[in-house]
């Protein structure tokens, strides 16, 4: 593991402290933040001072707490869905690729169903009629987002699946659930896991996204997209406020696509 | 005769573990207007390395570190770029392995032929196009005036090797480098591609380095021949006179390989474990892949399935063990008549019916340690875990001729291909089976590490009794380890018996095509086989 951080590019090595710092501020949120993340404790759009280290928001929030408590909020949300979907969608897709035939055509089917939707607007349409609670957030996107993880793990599956090793488990009589767990999945890992950091990014976009239409994250919990929508706004004053959780977002983002990027290199076979 | 290469101390290495390693060590040779010097070794010996570097050319990771190469005046050591894109294909041309390797399959073959004549402004499209025609002919390909205007994958894989070396030939380069060109062929059709050599380096009075690992092919075409081990040369010498008295203890191994073993009788007393009647099988449900197949295997001997390509013998392994279910016919396995289908079968069915394969890096799975892939048979079959299981273990390794300690905890990827097929056997046996399907298990492996290979399988049969269904198209293996022969051809067998009924005449005529293609350590052998077979090619 150390060997392979000592060869990693530098830009793997910025990605991933950038992800750690990120992760930091998420995990040790209550004990950074100066004030409460609801508290109204100045005026509105204030500037950067020593009080209110970025300021103040629309109504008078201080900013860096709102922003380290919407790390927190926005990556553990982000990470929770990007999880579940992978969980989904790797399991059905494993279970397509090894069992083919009329499963794999039904399943593969469906899943195309599902993402013919425009998914912005599919998800628009769930939400506004449950609601956007944080269960069905994570459940609506999950869902959506699993059918990419599927057509992956489903084509990297079946690269596996023809190896003679995966024939030698079947003619020894072993199951399907065995053959899955121990022959496909740790084969599939890295790209899996490539794919896992950059479907992450794509949830976090998306939930951004969705806070910033009003469906996503409900105020007042601290959200980087809904905090984008809020501060809007001071851009007509000439006050660039929204610009700091816009800038957080792309940060994290091109963060995380510089640790994928160095792992699909890894996983590529190309580097040896 | 002057000479035309002379290559001289060179010294090659290679990028590997942070530091640069020799894998060519002080290897000089000199080659002559119309000679051909074949260069043999095992894997890893440096052969092909040595055979690109005569082109000025070294692979991905490896660099020329020192010595001459002395292409007709020319030195290639140190070269520019552009000195060597002269060079390269005008005087000096290179006949790869695989024809994946040479032709780009989105193009006619005829076009890539003469891209290099036109390339080199050594002639026109179309008088290079009328050349190309001419060396079809004179290498016998069918066809020569329409053959050229097919795609790649519209040639058998001889012919396709023969197109390569008319390729090859296109700009009249003075040498040619033929990498292994018969190694993934058919004994049959390995004959065509010699025959090809022959009338290039013979009557058109090329100079030719000839790499191989096989001595009777290389015995058939070389004048001299040099034996590589290592990176190191070990012996050199005129080829009659090297095959007759080897000086080095090494050659002497390489020229013994395939050394008989005792011979069983097959008598009618001994238990049948097998029997397969009347099957047939298809992949699509209209042409049948296999017919009429009928064969028995006894208890404690070795069947041997021979047939070229395309004949059926892995398919009538799957068959048999249910991965792909017959549509005719019946398989009787230790007295019980087995389901077609692999899903039908019980537990013990499958248990004492194994297989190993050709290639042992895709039979292994790459993130398992050896002790996971024989530990998981005896945790399926017989409930064997911890101290017991580990104790198993060990005895198996040491059955392998493994040292438990060294191997138990090893990831299957940081074995040698020698030692993943020893691994492979060993997960077969964990089973305690009483058939093992050997499919074509040592083709993919070196000569003496496959000799190995056998040696162990047939000290595991004498000890345990256990049979095999051995699979192979290489017949000097056949002779070598059968007790009783069946042959194939598309599908059918036509001749089975005991291996000396059908090593001696009279034979079905395909057999006797088949034995008489398999290359003898003699240097006169293909000479006079082709003056035999003459009629048949023109």
């Amino acid at each position: 593991m150390l060997s392979l951080l000592r060869q990693s590019p530098l830009s793997a090595r910025i990605g991933l402290g950038i992800v750690i710092l990120n992760c930091m501020v998420a995990i040790f949120a209550p004990w950074i933040a100066p004030y409460s993340e609801t508290a109204v404790v100045g005026n509105v759009w204030e500037p950067i001072s020593a009080q209110f280290y970025l300021g103040t928001d629309h109504i008078g929030r201080d900013l860096f707490t709102r922003m380290v408590y919407g790390a927190r909020n926005t990556i553990a949300l982000a990470f929770l869905t990007t999880l579940l979907s992978f969980l989904l969608g790797s399991c059905l897709g494993f279970v397509a690729a090894v069992k083919k035939g009329w499963i794999d055509m039904g399943l593969s089917r469906f899943i195309d169903m599902i993402m013919s939707f425009p998914t912005l607007i599919f998800a628009l349409m769930i939400l506004s009629v449950l609601g956007s609670s944080i269960p069905t957030l994570i459940f609506t996107i999950a869902l959506l987002d699993s059918t990419r993880v599927y057509r992956l793990s489903r084509a990297v599956a079946m690269d596996i699946e023809v190896m003679e090793f995966v024939e030698v488990a079947r003619l020894r009589g072993e199951g399907l659930w065995w053959i899955i767990r121990h022959e496909i999945l740790p084969n599939a890992m890295p790209p899996l896991t490539a794919e896992f950091g950059l479907r992450f990014c794509f949830v976090f976009l998306f939930i951004a996204s969705l806070s910033f239409l009003g469906l996503g994250i409900q105020p007042p919990l601290a959200d980087w997209g809904g905090m984008v929508r809020e501060n809007a706004g001071a851009i007509t004053f000439g006050i660039f406020t929204p610009l700091i959780p816009a800038g957080a977002i792309a940060f994290l983002t091109v963060g995380v696509n510089m640790i994928v990027d160095w792992f699909l290199h890894l996983s590529s076979g190309l580097h040896e | 005769m002057s000479t035309i290469l002379e290559i001289n101390n060179l010294y090659i290495e290679a990028f590997s573990e942070e530091a640069w390693q020799p894998i060519v060590k002080d290897v000089s040779l000199t080659l002559k207007k119309g000679e051909v010097l074949g260069l043999i070794g095992e894997s890893g010996a440096g052969k092909s390395t040595i055979g690109l570097a005569a082109m000025g050319y070294t692979r991905q990771g490896c660099r020329l570190a020192s010595g001459s190469i002395n292409l007709d005046g020319v030195e290639l050591m140190g070269a520019s770029d552009e000195d060597l894109r002269l060079v390269r294909g005008s005087k000096i041309a290179y006949v790869a392995q695989s024809a994946a390797a040479s032709f780009n399959p989105s193009h006619r073959i005829i076009k890539q032929h003469v891209e290099a004549p036109v390339q080199h402004g050594i002639m026109s499209y179309s008088e290079a196009q009328k050349e190309a025609i001419k060396i079809y002919r004179r290498l016998f390909l069918p066809n020569p005036e329409k053959i050229g205007f097919r795609y790649p994958h519209e040639l058998s894989g001889g012919q396709l090797q023969r197109a390569m070396v008319a390729m090859a030939m296109s700009c009249e380069p003075q040498i040619i480098v033929f990498d292994e060109p018969t190694t993934a062929l058919d004994v049959t059709t390995q004959i065509e591609v010699l025959a090809a050599v022959k009338e290039i380096t013979e009557k058109m009075n090329k100079a030719a380095l000839y790499i191989t690992h096989d001595l009777a092919v290389v015995a058939q075409v070389a004048h001299r021949i040099m034996v590589l081990r290592n990176g190191r040369l070990v012996e050199e010498g005129e080829t009659r006179a090297l095959i007759r008295k080897p000086k080095q203890a090494y050659t002497r191994e390489l020229l013994n390989v395939r050394s008989l073993r005792e011979e069983k009788n097959e008598s009618e007393k001994m238990d049948v474990i097998l029997t397969v009647k009347d099957v047939a099988a298809t992949y699509t449900g209209e042409e049948n892949v296999l017919e009429d197949i009928n064969l028995t295997v006894r208890k404690g001997r070795t069947v041997a399935l021979v047939g070229e390509s395309g004949s059926g013998k892995s398919t009538l392994a799957r068959v048999i063990t249910g991965l792909l279910p017959a549509t005719r016919g019946s398989i009787n396995f230790l007295g019980q008549d087995l389901p077609l289908e692999l899903k039908h079968r019980t537990k013990d069915n499958l248990r004492r019916l194994q297989m190993i394969y050709q290639m042992p890096d895709t039979a292994l799975n790459p993130k398992q340690t050896v002790r996971r892939v024989i530990g998981r048979p005896l945790a399926f079959y017989f409930n064997m875990h911890g101290k017991k299981a580990d104790a198993r273990i060990r005895e198996l390794l040491s059955s392998i001729e493994l040292e438990p300690d060294t191997y138990i905890n090893r990831l299957t990827t940081e074995l040698s291909g020698g030692e993943k097929q020893r691994i492979c056997i060993a997960r077969a046996l964990a089973a305690r089976p009483d058939l093992i399907i050997c499919d074509e298990v040592t083709s993919a492996l070196d000569q003496l590490v496959a000799e190995g290979i056998l040696d162990l399988l047939q000290d595991l049969q004498n000890k345990t009794n256990i049979s095999y269904l051995f699979i192979t198209h290489d017949l000097a293996t056949v002779k070598a380890i059968a007790d009783k022969i069946v042959i194939m051809l598309e599908g059918k067998i036509i001749e089975q018996g005991a291996k000396r009924e059908i090593l001696t005449p009279p034979h079905h005529e395909y057999t006797d095509k088949l034995l008489s293609s398999i290359p003898e350590m003699d240097p006169d052998w293909l000479d006079n086989l082709l003056d035999e077979r003459l009629d048949s090619y023109i």
